[in-house]
């Protein structure tokens, strides 16, 4: 298979980008978006060029380091799918596909395709967790929950921090990212001590880290390679008012 | 050379150079951790603050290191070459961890867990360490649901679990697939509050290019910042290295892309021993490779040989499709050998029966590299749905990479590398040969002996981070006599430099070939030759092609850009020129131990129906490699191994 490229490059994040174009050719329909990267990278290096800086690790769509739009889409075409397990097989020979980084004003680009997410990680600081000290825990068993409840909380924890409901968000939202957080470790009998806290704290972290509010446009969720629900979003709305009206959200590190 | 490339069939070893002492405390097995920990020495609250501690990695192992001792009130500096500590490696592990809990009730002990886990590394682990991880192992199920890591539950609400690896216990807990992202999110969070608490600094995107060690005491570490090149250094009153394994030097494994050796092999270099490199482990059920261009091979979970029956076309070179073979011309070659365990013998030995089954031309596929895991029993005899409740998301997975339907055809699977059992020797303290740099997770040596059981790697992260490394660090720093430094020391200066020099030969190499092309070849030559069977042939010719490819990756590497901005090719350079220098070690290793070990399987030295054939009495050891400068062969040292608790007895699985 053959592709047309159009890449956005951008050598930091103080320089300002632009797209370029490439091209790409004995493409196996096997080979992943990455690996089709990759392909041109080697291409460049060899002609003389500079590769295309882009995030990945895992390539097993569980770490959440790679993110791109591709041809106007978080993730590219294949719904929860991220970029790495995305196969060049769903795409035509001779397509001509559009590569952008993630676009938000709480994701500079670092270069290319790259992106720093290290407000994500704030967010989860300011509250995304139980404070449960290493040895104070009693026996696994003593904690019973519920099969249902246990689901729902691994539904939400299933999130892999790759900040795709931001790219898609027009607002550049972090609701569905801060959502997954506080549905996982809410709904559990362990979460419950800091439940208001944990969600006032989070999301007043989301609005100073410069993302946007929701709007209920759902295109968070249509792009999520975890399938993160909507109605996570719902609950966080709910969790976070009933914590306002308690006065919630006093740090407690 | 020392006693080290001597390959000549002599019946004993040459005398070590120093025998090691691992400083496992007296005393009965199940009492020996309680008394180290009375023996320690305590710290005051107040001491601790006065302490910084380095610690290098985020995954299971350095992250709940890193959060503990935040907790505990050390300063703590934290760092990782990924943008979010979250997505350590460690995040990809699928299938479970293992606890004594015994909550099924099925006769399981502290002590059958430590018994299997000991026989399952075939002798070459150190008993005490092992049991100590047996013990701690239930309270790091506790931990974890404190922490809220929402394990499968049963209907009553209490934990589930499963038996995994052939296990004949069901000591498995597991979060669907996803069992190594939630620990690491559970050990994430605990890191995410001693952040927000200010214990411990998180470097993200920084990683570290050498270790400084000051009068024979390791002292800090040099980083480069990965956003824009910068080389800095770090002070610490103690260096715990959490960088996970060193599969990555084959090219393709199933690690992340970003798995290196750099922390690991230049602390070996700075005075740290490497032990038994040559324990790699390879996974019997990976997806085998599509293409030239292949980046990475991708596990289907263990589990699987559960339902799953393994076979390949009686008849060599049959390319008829699955389905059009019939069932007297396929061959359940692992049910025919091993009647008794079948398709569930251990990761080893299925792995090397699927080679030698491809070898002899029966391989499956469009490229002939694979065989069959097949469900149409099992579906047929449970019905799709429990096959779809039990596999529905690695069958999805398994799909979405090839493009096949599991539930119509046969999966096609072959053995890929996946975990190292090597890594830096440390004593029971799990503190290297450098005075206050340790070594935890998969990047020591020390639980696992020649090959590792499922679901026990991510057990002994924790272990260690959580549960062991707080104590003995905290017991090293009450005792140390530290000189007051600051990094402008001399041997900060001369470490910096040293780094420096290294970024600059790679970037002014400007020469033909791409860093990935080597690694690939550098992989090939490992694959060959130091994979599932090893020779001494083959070693010796390894031993040939790898200094001369190292040479050459020297003289005609292309690393494009520059060194004060992202460059991803040059962070490859520098991890590739590692896995060069290890690789050697690595071939060495295999050459040296004539015998057949769990996952190390030399074709001199099997019984007479193939199976691996240890030698007790001659290799009965840890083998420490002692670094002893360039172009120098490297040094043998030996622990000696004794087994007091569980009798040494060939593994059958007949
Ligand atoms: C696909 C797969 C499935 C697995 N499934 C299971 C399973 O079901 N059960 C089980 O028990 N085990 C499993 N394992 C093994 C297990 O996941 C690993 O052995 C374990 O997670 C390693 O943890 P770690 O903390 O030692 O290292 P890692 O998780 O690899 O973490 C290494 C850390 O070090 C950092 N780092 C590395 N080098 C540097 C450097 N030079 N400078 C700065 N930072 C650096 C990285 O950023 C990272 O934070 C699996 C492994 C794989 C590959
Ligand atoms: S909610 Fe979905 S899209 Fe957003 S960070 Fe999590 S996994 Fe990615
Ligand atoms: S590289 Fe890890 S999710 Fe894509």
């Amino acid at each position: 298979m053959k592709f047309k490229l159009r890449i956005w490059r951008q050598p930091n994040t103080l320089i300002k980008g632009r797209f370029e174009e490439y091209e790409v050719d004995d493409v196996g329909p096997d080979e992943s978006f990455l690996e089709m990267l990759d392909m041109l990278n080697e291409q460049l290096i060899a002609n003389g060029g500079e590769p295309v800086a882009f995030d990945h690790d895992c390539r097993e769509g569980i770490c959440g380091m790679c993110g791109i739009m591709i041809n106007g889409v978080a993730h590219g075409p294949k719904a929860a799918t991220t970029a790495c397990q995305l196969h060049m097989r769903h795409f035509k020979d001779g397509d001509v596909i559009v590569v952008e980084p993630w676009r938000a004003k709480a994701f500079p680009v670092i270069k290319d395709l790259v992106v720093e997410r290290a407000a994500l990680d704030r967010i989860i600081q300011a509250g995304g967790y139980i404070s449960a000290s290493t040895g104070s825990a009693p026996d696994a068993n003593s904690i019973p929950v519920p099969k249902p409840v246990a689901d729902t909380a691994m539904d939400a924890a299933a999130c892999i921090g790759c900040g795709a409901c931001v790219a898609a968000c027009p607002n550049s939202s972090a609701m569905l990212f801060t959502a997954a957080k506080v549905g996982h470790l809410n709904v559990l009998p362990q979460g419950q001590a800091e439940r208001f806290d944990r969600a006032v704290l989070m999301v007043d972290e989301m609005e100073a880290e410069g993302f946007g509010g929701c709007t209920n446009i759902g295109e968070c969720a249509a792009v999520c390679p975890k399938e993160i629900g909507l109605d996570f979003i719902a609950m966080l709305n709910r969790e976070y008012l009933r914590g306002k009206l308690k006065g919630a959200g006093s740090r407690n590190a | 050379m020392a006693d080290t490339a001597d390959t000549q069939t002599s019946k004993a070893p040459e005398p070590a150079k120093t025998i090691l002492d691992a400083k496992t405390p007296d005393g009965p097995i199940a009492e020996k951790w309680d008394k180290a920990r009375f023996d320690m020495k305590l710290m005051s609250p107040a001491n601790r603050r006065k302490f910084r501690i380095i610690v290098v990695g985020s995954g299971l192992a350095g992250g709940s290191a890193a959060a503990t001792l935040g907790e505990l009130g050390y300063n703590v500096d934290c760092f990782a070459y990924q943008d979010s500590p979250r997505r350590a490696h460690s995040v990809s592990a699928q299938g479970g961890i293992n606890a004594a809990k015994n909550y099924r009730n099925d006769g399981d002990s502290i002590f059958r867990l430590f018994y299997d886990t000991v026989k399952g590394g075939d002798y070459r682990s150190r008993e005490a360490n092992v049991y100590r991880l047996a013990q701690v192992s239930n309270n790091i199920i506790d931990q974890c649901v404190a922490q809220g890591v929402p394990f499968a539950r049963e209907y009553g609400g209490l934990l589930d679990n499963r038996s995994f690896g052939g296990a004949q216990v069901s000591r498995t807990f597991y979060a669907r697939g996803q069992t190594g992202q939630q620990l690491l999110l559970g050990a994430y969070q605990a890191l995410a509050r001693q952040i927000h608490a200010g214990r411990v600094r998180m470097h993200t995107r920084t990683e570290m290019l050498d270790l400084v060690v000051v009068n024979g005491v390791a002292r800090g570490i040099v980083t480069r910042d990965l956003r824009n090149g910068k080389i800095e250094r770090w002070l610490g009153d103690a260096v715990v290295l959490a960088t996970g394994g060193y599969s990555n030097a084959f090219y393709l494994s199933t690690n992340a892309k970003g798995c290196n050796v750099t922390a690991v092999w230049r602390a070996h270099r700075r005075g740290a021993y490497f032990a038994n490199p040559c324990y790699t482990q390879i996974h019997p059920t990976c997806i085998p490779q599509s293409g030239e261009h292949q980046s990475k091979l991708t596990l289907m979970s263990e589990s699987l040989r559960n339902d799953g029956r393994i076979w390949a076309p009686r008849q060599p070179g049959d390319t008829r499709a699955p389905g059009d073979i019939p069932e007297k011309e396929r061959w359940y070659y692992l049910e025919e050998r091993y009647p008794s365990f079948g398709n569930l013998v251990p990761r080893d030995i299925a792995s090397r029966a699927a080679k030698s089954v491809v070898d002899a031309g029966h391989g499956v596929g469009p490229r002939r590299n694979g065989v069959y895991l097949d469900f149409a029993d099992a579906i047929e005899r449970l019905g799709v749905n429990v096959i779809r409740d039990r596999y529905g998301n690695l069958f999805d997975m398994y799909e979405n990479i090839t493009g096949e339907n599991p539930y119509e055809v046969p999966m096609r699977i072959y053995p890929a590398l996946h975990y190292t059992m090597g890594g830096l020797w440390v004593d029971y303290n799990l503190m290297s040969t450098i005075p206050g740099m340790f070594a935890i997770g998969e990047a020591n040596f020390s639980d696992h002996g020649a090959n590792r059981l499922g679901a026990s790697a991510l057990m002994q992260g924790l272990a260690d981070g959580y549960f062991v490394l707080p104590y003995t660090l905290s017991n090293y720093l009450a005792q140390a006599k530290l000189e007051p430094l600051t990094t402008d020391h001399e041997a900060f200066r001369a470490v910096e430099e040293e780094v420096n020099g290294r970024v600059e030969r790679l970037l002014k190499a400007n020469g033909e070939r791409s860093v990935d092309s080597y690694h690939r070849e550098l992989g090939q030559i490992l694959w060959e030759y130091c994979g599932m069977e090893r020779s001494e042939e083959g070693l010796k010719k390894a031993l040939e092609l790898i200094p001369t490819l190292r040479e050459e990756y020297w003289q005609n590497v292309r690393v494009p850009g520059e060194s004060e901005e992202l460059n991803q090719s040059l962070e490859k350079a520098g991890r590739v020129a590692d896995f060069m220098e290890l690789a050697e070690l690595m071939c060495i290793d295999a050459l040296q131990r004539k015998e057949s070990c769990g996952a190390h399987f030399r074709s001199e030295y099997q019984t007479a129906d193939g199976e691996a054939r240890r030698d007790d009495e001659n290799y009965a050891y840890v083998a420490a490699w002692e670094y002893a400068g360039d172009g120098r062969a490297p040094i043998l040292n030996k622990e000696p191994l004794t087994f007091e608790y569980v009798a040494l007895s060939q593994r059958s699985y007949k």
